[in-house]
């Protein structure tokens, strides 16, 4: 088989794909396997390849993910909890020929954001909203967020969340789907490589439709959070798989082409 | 006859052994080491020289440590 050197190939000219410049060097501080670490740089891959990056603002949210603006090499600014949406609709208000997007998690903008959520996509601000949803408050250690599944056992709900005292989960992309402000509702994940792919072209729509001034674009990815669930990275994406995609199945739940 | 050959890098030291780019890859080429690196990962290394160049690993690694090569044979 070696009919050619590993040094013949592993040539300049020969390179199919590296990790993005605008990724700095710093190492994810996120778990091993998190999908947060494959979200981050689609968007900053989708910023590049469109050359935006030093035209965009995102905004980064409390959670797993507050120190976004450690590892993106974008402008960023980071908002108190839940309220980026509302400090990308001053954002871009203030500035108008700027790509604005937040990064938030379902704790974020599902739980203690879901007014700003809410009011930043009815009143559709032209920004991107990046949704990763886990299912669980990660960064904290585990608790039961509004996302988690019936029977879902988390640190605050050890024999499983029981739907008639602790509610049922807020399918929160259907809920602003309904909303005329926004213009296109997509829920994808990126636990395999097609998964990966199709996300990416999600977030490259969703920016497109900033550049043209449709209206607010909302891009949901189902992740894994394997220590919130107590299991290992392939195994919570296989759990992901079996669980979380029949309650919160893939698609495009809203495109509106005019 | 394989028509392209691939190879990849792995940043071993950035790597944390989570094993997503294993089932990613069509040729099982990638498997975690027995050693282990500065923060004490089991880091993946690639196993044999069935690489293709595909970058299904790549693009699937949440730390984005793998740099992909490929290379078409006249």
């Amino acid at each position: 088989m070696a009919l050619i050197s590993k040094e013949e190939i592993r040539k300049p000219e020969n390179l199919i794909y590296k990790k993005t410049p605008l990724l700095t060097d710093k190492p994810l501080s996120y778990c091993p396997g998190c999908g947060h670490g494959t979200a981050h740089r689609i968007v900053m891959e989708v910023l590049e390849e469109m050359g935006i990056q030093d035209k965009t603002i995102g905004i980064a949210p409390v959670g797993c993910s507050v120190l976004a603006y450690e590892f993106m090499n974008i402008d960023m600014q980071q908002a108190a909890h839940g309220r980026a949406p509302a400090v990308a609709t001053a954002v871009k208000r203030l500035n108008p020929d700027k790509f604005v997007f937040t990064y938030q998690g379902d704790g974020d903008l599902a739980a203690i954001g879901t007014a700003e959520t809410i009011h930043a996509c009815n009143r559709g601000e032209n920004i991107v909203i990046i949704f990763i949803n886990n299912g669980i408050y990660g960064m904290t250690g585990g608790q039961m967020a509004p996302t988690t599944l019936p029977g879902m056992k988390s640190s605050t709900s050890p024999y499983g969340r029981d739907v008639h005292t602790m509610g049922n989960p807020l399918k929160i992309t259907e809920l602003i789907a309904q909303l005329p402000g926004t213009i296109y509702v997509t829920r994808q994940a990126v636990h395999t490589p097609g998964n990966v792919r199709k996300t990416k072209k999600a977030v490259r729509k969703a920016f497109e439709n900033q550049k043209l001034n449709k209206g607010l674009s909302f891009v949901e990815i189902v992740s894994n959070c394997n220590s919130g669930w107590k299991m290992a990275p392939v195994k919570s994406n296989e759990w992901m798989v079996e669980n979380m995609f029949p309650y919160y199945p893939l698609g495009d739940i809203k495109v509106n082409e005019d | 006859m394989a028509k392209v050959v691939g190879d990849i890098v792995i940043d071993i030291e950035k790597c944390k052994g989570c094993s997503v780019c294993i089932p990613a890859c069509p040729n099982d080429v990638i498997a975690l080491s027995k050693n282990v690196n500065g923060k004490g990962y089991n880091y993946a290394e690639t196993i044999n020289e069935e690489c293709i160049g595909c970058a299904n690993c790549a693009i699937v690694c949440p730390d984005g440590v793998i740099t992909v090569y490929r290379k078409k044979l006249d």
